[in-house]
């Protein structure tokens, strides 16, 4: 207070006190920023302070959503008709498609039926609006307007019509916040459709579109190819559009070729987003085989005395064999 | 008495208003050019009638601003806080600048705030900014003379109101 009074502040002597103030401060925000960057604490807080939060959020994403409401209200009759046709054609041909991937699909169900594999191409979904607020220059992120209330999870993929957008970082009540595939910290694990290689697709530092730094130089990769998620790391399912390599070139040390690529999705575009509910096959070893061999039911009791088919020699070992189907079968769901 | 409430509710509405500001996202490619509302009002502030403003209120306004943009707590206290103390510091002497040189002393604190927060960034293990990632100081000075006398004239107005 004594640092800016008009009688006792000179006009060009700096005071003291001040500055001892400013240090405490400073050094206070430091220890906020160090506790923060390591143990994670804003999500906590946050989560507490989210009934102040929320509200200013939707106060502030109110701007946009007039914008965009008039932008709908005082665009022409033509366009509108245009627009209108357009999206009749496209769902027309969507339509169509999907008739003809339907019968594909049942065929794709029934011969994964026959080799026992439990992928399905079924989406479960749940849908999501953009709140229209900006989190800060240079950072990717969205918020969307779902949170911990409709069991929004923290690794929730989002995806638009075309293709991934990112992942859920950070769940509040009624909201949450998406992290873009664009951002520099974010790295999606990718396969290119047409060789099948696999890689790595990051977020780059202009923030439109992906960077994939380390390719191996003896690889096939052209501008024009398409990405699409590989599932492996066990956040993003497989088989959902990534992005397009637009060019490729090599690296400045010569070891890796590095490529860019433009998102599929329209990440600055969507207004209605799908948060997929069920997440990729988790990491780690492939479930145990399934079971063969003959039914449980066909097993004698554990506790009976050996059959009198079998020699009495075998039989101690023999018998819980075929009794491991009824316990091994929960297991191969639960494995992590 | 009733006078000082409504100044020091105008003080509170204007801060709010700059952190509501600060969320509100301009249309895709003016994105860069948003100017910081934080720091332009606690500037305005800080000259206007330098003993409301003190680095506590930087550091509470700083905190908000992080708990809304929700990336890192304490990384605009920090800049805020570093802001208001070099203007009060320099405060008797930017109030009789002329405008563009007060414009120019925004420009630098602004500067001098983007450094800071590239700092933090970097430490943090961020990747260098992209080049428009140095706009928005400028357009923030460019900003400043219409901001301060709008705010100046509704602060006169309020005074006239009440009096």
């Amino acid at each position: 207070m004594a640092l800016n009074r008009d009688d006792t502040s000179p006009l060009f002597a700096p005071g003291v006190a001040g500055t001892l103030r400013l240090i405490v401060y400073l050094a206070l925000a430091c220890v906020l920023m160090v506790l923060d960057h390591r143990g994670g604490w804003l999500g906590n807080v946050r989560y507490g302070l989210s009934l102040v939060v929320e509200p200013v959020y939707r106060i502030a994403g109110l701007p946009s959503q007039g914008f965009q409401a008039a932008t709908v209200a005082f665009a022409d009759r033509q366009r509108l008709t245009e627009q209108n046709q357009r999206l009749r054609e496209d769902l027309l041909l969507a339509n169509a498609k999907l008739n003809r991937m339907a019968s594909v699909a049942e065929q794709n169900q029934r011969l994964k039926e026959l080799l026992d594999t439990q992928h399905s191409l079924s989406l479960n979904v749940q849908l999501a609006r953009l709140i229209g607020v900006d989190l800060g220059s240079f950072r990717h992120r969205i918020v969307l307007n779902v949170g911990a209330r409709d069991k929004v999870q923290p690794g929730q993929v989002v995806i638009d019509a075309r293709g991934v957008m990112g992942q859920i970082v950070e769940v509040m009540p009624t909201t949450s916040v998406a992290m873009l595939i664009t951002d520099p910290n974010h790295a999606i694990p990718v396969t290119v459709e047409r060789t099948g290689l696999r890689t790595i697709a990051y977020g780059s530092r202009t923030g439109d579109s992906l960077t994939l730094p380390n390719i191996p130089v003896s690889a096939d990769v052209q501008a024009g190819d398409k990405l699409v998620t590989s599932g492996l790391g066990g956040r993003f399912p497989p088989g959902f559009p990534v992005g397009e390599i637009r060019d490729v070139a090599q690296t400045p040390s010569g070891t890796f070729l590095s490529a860019q690529a433009k998102p599929a999705a329209d990440l600055d575009r969507s207004e209605d987003v799908l948060l997929l509910h069920d997440l990729a096959e988790p990491a780690g070893p492939p479930a145990p085989a399934p079971n063969v061999g003959p039914p449980a039911d066909l097993a004698p009791p554990p506790g009976a005395p050996p059959a009198a088919t079998l020699p009495s020699v075998t039989s101690p070992t023999a018998t819980p064999a075929p009794a491991r189907p009824s316990t091994a079968a929960p297991s191969t769901g639960t494995t992590p | 008495m009733n006078k000082v409430r409504v100044r020091q509710l105008w003080f509170a509405a204007t801060l709010l208003m700059s952190l509501f500001l600060m969320l509100v996202p301009l249309p895709g490619p003016l994105t860069p050019f948003k100017p910081y509302w934080p720091a332009l009002i606690l500037l305005y502030w800080c000259l206007q009638s330098g003993d409301r403003v003190t680095l506590g209120l930087a550091f509470c306004v700083g905190v908000a601003a992080d708990l809304f943009d929700g990336v890192l707590l304490g990384e605009q206290a920090l800049r805020l806080t570093a802001m208001v103390f070099i203007a009060l510091r320099f405060r008797s002497r930017l109030r009789f600048f002329p405008m563009w040189q007060q414009s120019l002393a925004v420009l630098g604190l602004l500067l001098n705030d983007r450094i800071l927060l590239l700092l933090v960034r970097v430490f943090g293990g961020d990747p260098l900014p992209p080049p428009e990632y140095w706009i928005s100081p400028l357009v923030g000075a460019a900003l400043w003379p219409f901001v301060f006398l709008i705010l100046d004239d509704l602060r006169a107005r309020l005074r006239i109101h009440e009096a």
